[in-house]
């Protein structure tokens, strides 16, 4: 572990992407890179002007492609990197995300989600980008993504996304969105010797036929450029030295499996759920800004002698299968509340329906989060 | 718990979204509260609409958004025709009388203040009519204790333009008529 | 036993003791004149970080060169070289990919990089066809040329790819062919020497696509056309449009000094540091 290098110690009252950006800076972040959108655009002009000042470099690049390709190549030169951007941006990006995902590179994702499919509401929060930021780019692999739910939150978990990215090797999303990257709130930043920080590993050996720099369940140190390790890095199947292998099959099965169980075998590790449903007859699942929603509702609802009560999903990739089973096997209902027409509702129902009814709820619009109200109501009527 | 909520809207450019930070921050960073500021705007920034939502509350604000605010500022007419409906039974309406010449008849508080012009012809400053707003405001209920609102709105105003402002966030506190 | 060992086997990965060239092809010749280059300049591989993206041409340096490697995706090793670069200002970033990788797909990223004068060295080898995937029409196929993707001869009109470079902004920009070794290897060394962008277009071979599909023949045939139909560029611009018709234009398009974004991103964080103490 290694101390925060700069951080705007205090309370204050911004926006969840100025936090976003603070929460870089704090984590150490040295090289941006990404293209205007919005809602995202904030995060991006704050860092222009951030960055030099504590000696990094910001790029404006000519799109989104240009941004994650750029950001890969940075933190392969041993950069704390990070690109942000919105769905349309995600879209985009997804060849290159693969790319990351089988290099082992760590980077930071910022996903600011706005209203889709296509161009939809640029201005306007939903999310519509939780299963594509898992399952968009082509061939098999993990991910790891975590939904906050507040300012403070995209301070917090973006710190968060950089230590993981920098334990396992890997790309991680934050799943913010238009609402909570715009909504004011406050965020309470710590003395930057409060902020824990993982260094990065790398391997001293010279020669890569005598190391392994890749396809590491434990996760390898990282042969970062510039120190004569003559490191090869390349998205086609590889073998442990980084070497290209389009022959043997047992290197085809490692070099796409090894990468998934590099992040399956630290799901402990890595999930992060938040449980309140001690004695509850119905608990309201739900991740990213909605989880407010569904805390005032159980509030509204014990206040009404009802006992219900909240599992958030702060982490929705690797999906914690395990939380889900675990409620399931004590609560008899499950209310799941996504701010889409329920993309994590499969996922959550093949885990929890053979032990309790599981049901879905959308918001009356999509892209309002719930009134809480009408969450009451459906809970009601699922109790009744 | 309290919690109370305020709409603040008006055209493009007359600074409602801001008028609205400086109560959230005036909250959080002077008066120990808990607040959360959300907004929205049309796609041109001059003219079109423009709107802050605001919940200050003496705990950490759960549910985020405003549907049925307590308060609502409203700049101009277009706010009106967006908003007034949305009110509370029983809230109240702040407007700058210069830019609404209709209100409906449900809304029964009402606090008047010709913010344009004490704006434009006392201050001489037109784009201080959000601060005078904020004095009215300030006058009109006890959301925020008028040294934290100062305070904020000293801090996110230009350096040097500090002195009009105050005065024209005491023009709207001591003008303000009503209800 | 024979002992002889290639004289720039030393710059090579020990345990990499073949290519995936076809016999003729003309990347034997770049990568000699890139090693030449480095060679004669007294360069070390630690100074390097080499980039490439997808086709024939990408394997020049991926794993061949004993250095850090990067083989990325279709037309992105641009993209990718400009965060190393930003991240690696001292070293040399040196991105060996094709027409088709590097004009086509990538080729919004090339004139960004061009614009931006970043300090890359560009090696493209264009062969005026897709040869891997099975000779398909590139951006710089000739009009006319039938290939499997144009069957009935090729309706479009073909990049220019150093002039389009140049007015893009690069600092350095030549053109040489595989029948110009020498001139390469020159030019080579001097895009690794200009504080700014460099792009080196190498026209070379595809004997097996490109070859097939022009009708010109194996790779003797193709280089003996290079030869023949070669012009420098202190000629040709003295001669008319018409005369120039089917003509490769060779030698040096750009050659001048503006600010690198490396540097300037270095002088502008020192200077910020300055400012604060």
């Amino acid at each position: 572990m290694i101390k925060a290098r700069t951080a705007l110690a205090g309370t204050h009252f911004d926006m969840g992407n100025w936090a976003c950006a603070e929460g870089a800076i704090a984590a150490g972040c040295n090289f941006v890179a990404g293209y205007p959108i919005t809602p995202a655009s904030e995060v991006a002009n704050y860092m222009a002007k951030r960055l030099p000042q504590v000696g990094g470099i910001f790029l404006q690049t000519e799109d989104e492609i240009a941004a994650i390709c750029s950001v890969i190549g940075a933190s392969w030169a041993g950069c704390r990197a990070l690109t942000v951007t919105s769905g349309p941006g995600i879209s985009l990006m997804q060849e290159n995300i693969g790319f990351a995902v089988s290099t082992e590179t760590p980077i930071v994702i910022i996903d600011v989600q706005r209203l889709g499919p296509s161009t939809g509401v640029p201005s306007i929060g939903m999310a519509g980008d939780i299963v594509q930021v898992a399952r968009g780019s082509h061939g098999d692999y993990q991910i790891i993504a975590l939904c906050p739910e507040s300012p403070q939150e995209m301070f917090d978990l973006t710190i968060r996304a950089f230590n993981i990215a920098e334990t396992y090797r890997v790309p991680v999303f934050l799943m913010a969105d238009g609402f909570i990257g715009h909504m004011r709130e406050q965020i309470i930043i710590p003395p930057a010797d409060q902020i824990d920080l993982v260094e990065r590993r790398v391997p001293t050996v010279a020669d890569p036929m005598k190391r392994q720099d890749f396809l590491d369940i434990g996760v390898a140190p990282m042969p970062v450029f510039g120190k004569g390790l003559q490191a090869h890095v390349t998205s086609s199947c590889h073998d442990e030295h980084g070497m290209r292998n389009l022959t043997e099959p047992a290197v085809m099965h490692r070099y796409v499996m090894n990468p998934i169980q590099k992040i399956l075998t630290h799901r402990d590790q890595i999930v992060e759920v938040r449980e309140d449903y001690v004695n509850a007859d119905l608990v309201l699942v739900t991740y990213g800004t909605v989880s407010r929603s569904a805390r005032a509702a159980a509030r509204l609802a014990r206040n009404q002698g009802l006992r219900v009560g909240t599992l958030r999903l702060i982490t929705c990739w690797p999906f914690p299968e395990e939380a889900i089973r675990k409620a399931a096997s004590r609560v008899n209902n499950l209310l799941v509340l996504e701010n889409n027409s329920g993309q994590l509702y499969p996922y959550i129902r093949a885990e929890a329906a053979h032990a309790s009814r599981v049901e879905f709820l959308g918001p009356q619009f999509l892209g309002q989060i719930h009134d809480p109200n009408a969450i009451l109501e459906k809970v009601k009527e699922m109790l009744a | 718990m309290t919690r109370t909520e305020l709409t603040i809207a008006g055209l493009g450019g007359q600074g409602s979204i801001l008028a609205g930070m400086m109560l959230g921050k005036a909250a959080v960073a002077y008066d120990g509260k808990f607040a959360t500021h959300t907004q929205a705007y049309s796609s041109e920034l001059r003219g079109g609409f423009a709107a802050a939502w605001v919940i200050i509350a003496d705990e950490p604000v759960e549910y985020p958004r405003v549907i049925h605010p307590d308060i609502l500022v409203a700049q101009a007419q277009d706010s009106i025709d967006r908003f007034a409906s949305s009110l509370k039974p029983g809230g109240i309406l702040i407007m700058d009388t210069d830019m609404i010449s209709n209100i409906p008849e449900s809304v029964n508080g009402v606090f008047r203040i010709p913010a344009t012009s004490i704006a434009r012809n006392e201050v001489n400053e037109p784009v201080t009519a959000n601060i005078v707003m904020l004095g009215a405001l300030c006058k009109c209920t006890d959301l925020v204790s008028r040294i934290a609102l100062e305070a904020a709105i000293q801090e996110m105003v230009p350096k040097g333009k500090t002195e009009k402002n105050m005065d024209a966030f005491r023009l709207g506190y001591e003008r303000v008529k009503g209800a | 036993m024979n002992a002889t060992v290639h004289p720039l086997r030393k710059y090579a990965r020990p345990h990499v003791t073949r290519t995936t060239t076809c016999p003729g092809c003309g990347n034997g010749i770049a990568t000699q004149a890139i090693l030449r280059a480095i060679e004669e300049l007294d360069l070390r591989m630690d100074d390097f970080v080499f980039v490439s993206g997808i086709g024939c041409s990408a394997w020049i340096p991926s794993p061949f060169f004993a250095a850090d490697t990067l083989h990325t995706t279709h037309g992105r090793p641009v993209a990718f070289a400009t965060g190393v670069k930003l991240g690696l200002p001292e070293k040399h970033v040196m991105v060996v990919s094709g027409d088709g990788d590097l004009t086509a797909i990538g080729g919004n990223h090339l004139i960004h990089a061009a614009r931006r004068n970043i300090g890359l060295t560009v090696v493209l080898m264009n062969n005026g066809i897709y040869g891997m995937t099975g000779g398909q029409t590139a951006p710089t196929t000739p009009r006319g040329i039938s290939t499997v993707t144009s069957p009935y001869g090729s309706l479009e009109h073909s990049f220019d790819i150093a002039p389009m470079i140049v007015s893009a902004g690069a600092a350095y920009v030549a053109r040489w062919t595989t029948h110009h070794p020498r001139q390469l290897t020159k030019a080579i060394k001097k895009g690794l020497t200009k504080k700014g962008f460099a792009l080196i277009e190498v026209v070379t071979q595809c004997p097996v696509q490109f070859g097939r599909a022009s009708k010109l023949g194996g790779a003797v045939e193709i280089l003996k056309h290079f030869k023949s139909n070669s012009v420098r560029i202190e000629k040709a611009r003295k001669m008319d449009p018409a005369e120039l018709l089917g003509k490769i234009v060779v030698g040096e398009f750009v050659d001048i000094e503006k600010p690198e974004l490396s540097s300037e991103w270095t002088r502008l964080i020192h200077s910020m540091r300055e400012g604060r103490q």
